[in-house]
């Protein structure tokens, strides 16, 4: 029925009115949309702030912790010891203090703040070409094509590069996908949460000045701290003396933090990532010829290069204006889905295809049991105005013929789809998880490692048309039932 | 000869194809592109020229990267200065982003653009590949060109 459709894809639009100034979907007559920063519709799972100035991962609270117990840790000090101190022995403890303070505050900031070396996705033409040459090189055609690998042969040792399916790229060796970000890093070390935020090329220097200098505020404090007690309890006992001044909080913290400072320097001095050396990448136990190619041979330049070496800049672009008039070539005819652009014209074309797609997937899940049940069918056209959004991933889109589907940019659209999940998986059996998830999402909660889960030519562009029409029938039916 | 500068190229001609550089990583992770000479370029440009736009390239990122005395002293200054140096001075590898920059626009007025071929800036690929962009020529010879307004070869 006209009305359950209309209804529908009316609730869908209602529900998706941005109140941001940026980009109203409505007609193509208007001229003036307000310009958007390229950060606004950045793919990965990232926060940014300042207008795109600064960069941190999804999970900030354990940031927000560390910050907490610096703070705490040297305001305690500098309210109770440090008047002491200075009295009894120099006033130039505080002075010390302080500056090791503002070092490790600075060095912090700047580790959380800085892009870590993003790669950005491949534009559509990219890895179309990059899909052409695959299959040339393989002639297969499988729903679901193996894990591609390219060898590289660098300084002697031959180093697998890793085709990424999310970003749609060939890895560089040393870079590797986070999972809590959904990027690909460049020298990827790890994904620090104290820090909140991956660890990569750019901010590795940063990070390894933030635990050296945070290792040695922690000796400093824990010292002087020490120290206070003993100049108490000559005077007034020990007992005395540790009521007058903090218990030693940072007794432990000393230990791991100068234990990670220790590990990050042999990691340093040999040139490896904590990536590489938790799987033993370049470990001899491998195989008797197996070295590291990137060391530079002695400890001095590979510390040098790793802390003093050029810094490269950001590869994002992040505060830069999107584009909107880059010529595009025709969409590809080898039937293989094309997302990962960064381009915004991607992003805003992006809606109707999602829409059509998350239609699908929820028809697809909830097919049998749904018609039986009573309930959920409203709900079901309702919360399809939920997943109306447009991925920042972004898809080409062939000419259609509503435009009415206006949508609604979130950078996060994880929360979303697990929202319409949920009354799927009340009613019957498949979970979240089993749900086919639609390409370029990857499952909720996927503990993975570095492989993400994104089916490609699961959708062919050739066949939206029929497949908004397979929509509009089952928005149809389930509104009927 | 078909067109004479970038602005008639972009809006007479269609984008026919696109032809990617991939990067060389057999020196590890400096950038590197491959210098092999793709086969769609084989009828519109000649192979020496090819090659020595992206060798040019390669030397300008082996400068930029170049782990050096200058490198070292300008790292060591801005540990010194808590990195608040970089907000009078741009780091040597912007530097010499910025040569590349003038060099690629260069390089497409003069040896490209003639030919119907566009280099991308890799910066703006993520220094993953050089895209080329192949145009056809769609009939008109830049009669209908009106913008002059509009601005120079890398759009940022």
């Amino acid at each position: 029925m006209h009305l359950g459709v209309s209804e529908s894809m009316r609730e869908c639009e209602y529900s998706q009115i941005s109140t941001r100034s940026s980009t109203p979907m409505e007609t193509p007559y208007k001229k003036k949309t307000p310009k958007r920063r390229k950060w606004e519709s950045f793919p990965g799972r990232n926060k940014f702030y300042c207008d795109g100035r600064i960069m941190m991962a999804k999970q900030t609270g354990v940031f927000y912790l560390t910050l907490v117990l610096i703070l705490a840790t040297c305001g305690l000090f500098f309210t109770f010891d440090c008047p002491f101190l200075a009295l009894q022995l120099t006033p130039i403890i505080p002075v010390i203090g302080g500056v090791l303070f503002l070092f490790v505050l600075g060095s912090l900031l700047r580790t959380s703040f800085s892009d870590p070396g993003v790669l950005p996705r491949a534009t559509p033409d990219e890895a179309a070409d990059l899909e052409r040459q695959i299959d040339v090189a393989n002639g297969s055609t499988g729903y679901r094509p193996p894990p591609r690998t390219k060898e590289v042969v660098i300084n002697g040792q031959t180093v697998k590069l890793k085709y990424c399916f999310t970003c749609k790229i060939f890895r560089p060796p040393r870079a590797s996908h986070c999972s809590l970000c959904d990027n690909c890093v460049e020298r990827f070390d790890h994904h620090c949460p104290w820090v909140g935020n991956c660890v990569g090329r750019r901010n590795y220097r940063f990070f390894y000045m933030f635990i050296l200098s945070l290792s040695f505020l922690t000796i400093f404090i824990f010292a002087f701290v020490i120290t206070h007690i003993i100049l108490r309890s000559h005077h007034s006992g020990f007992l005395n003396a540790l009521k007058d001044s903090p218990v030693v909080v940072c007794f432990f913290s000393v230990w791991s933090i100068v234990g990670l400072s220790g590990f990050h320097t042999y990691l340093i001095s040999s040139n490896q990532t904590t990536n590489e050396d938790i799987k033993g990448s370049w470990s001899s136990k491998r195989g008797k010829d197996n070295y590291n190619p990137y060391s530079y041979g002695n400890i001095f330049t590979n510390c040098c290069a790793a802390l003093c070496g050029p810094l490269p800049p950001s590869l994002i672009d992040r505060r830069g204006f999107i584009q909107s008039d880059a010529p595009q070539m025709a969409p590809p005819t080898n039937g293989i889905t094309m997302y990962g652009a960064t381009q915004s014209q991607q992003s805003h074309m992006c809606d109707q295809d999602q829409c059509i797609q998350s239609t699908k997937f929820v028809l697809q899940a909830a097919t049998t049991p749904l018609l039986q049940q009573q309930t959920s069918d409203g709900r079901t056209a309702l919360s399809l105005g939920g997943p109306c959004t447009s991925l920042p991933l972004g898809q080409p889109t062939p000419p259609t013929s509503t435009p009415s589907l206006s949508c609604h940019e979130v950078v996060d659209m994880l929360p979303i789809h697990t929202h319409t999940h949920n009354p799927m998986a009340h009613h019957h059996f498949l979970t979240p998880e089993e749900v086919p998830s639609p390409p370029g999402m990857l499952p909720c909660g996927s503990p993975m490692g570095h492989s993400p889960t994104v089916q490609a030519g699961f959708y062919n562009p050739a066949s939206q048309d029929s497949l908004h029409e397979d929509s509009v029938r089952g928005l149809v039916k389930l509104s009927s039932v | 000869m078909w067109f004479h500068n970038l602005q008639e190229l972009r809006h007479s001609a269609s984008l026919a194809n696109k032809v990617f550089i991939q990067r060389d990583y057999s020196e590890g992770t400096t950038c590197k592109f491959q210098t092999k000479f793709p086969s769609e370029l084989e009828t519109r440009i000649e192979r020496s020229l090819f090659e020595d736009t992206v060798k040019t390239l390669n030397n300008y990122y082996a400068e930029a990267e170049k782990i050096g005395g200058q490198s070292y002293l300008e790292g060591c200054l801005a540990c010194a200065t808590a990195y608040l140096i970089f907000l009078c001075m741009e780091t040597r590898y912007e530097k010499v982003l910025k040569k590349i920059a003038k060099y690629i626009q260069e390089q497409n007025e003069k040896i490209y653009a003639p030919r119907g071929l566009l280099i991308t800036d890799p910066i703006e690929r993520g220094m993953r590949v050089i895209e080329i962009s192949i145009y056809e020529d769609r009939g008109s010879s830049g009669s209908s060109s009106s913008s002059s307004s509009v601005s120079g070869s890398t759009t940022r």
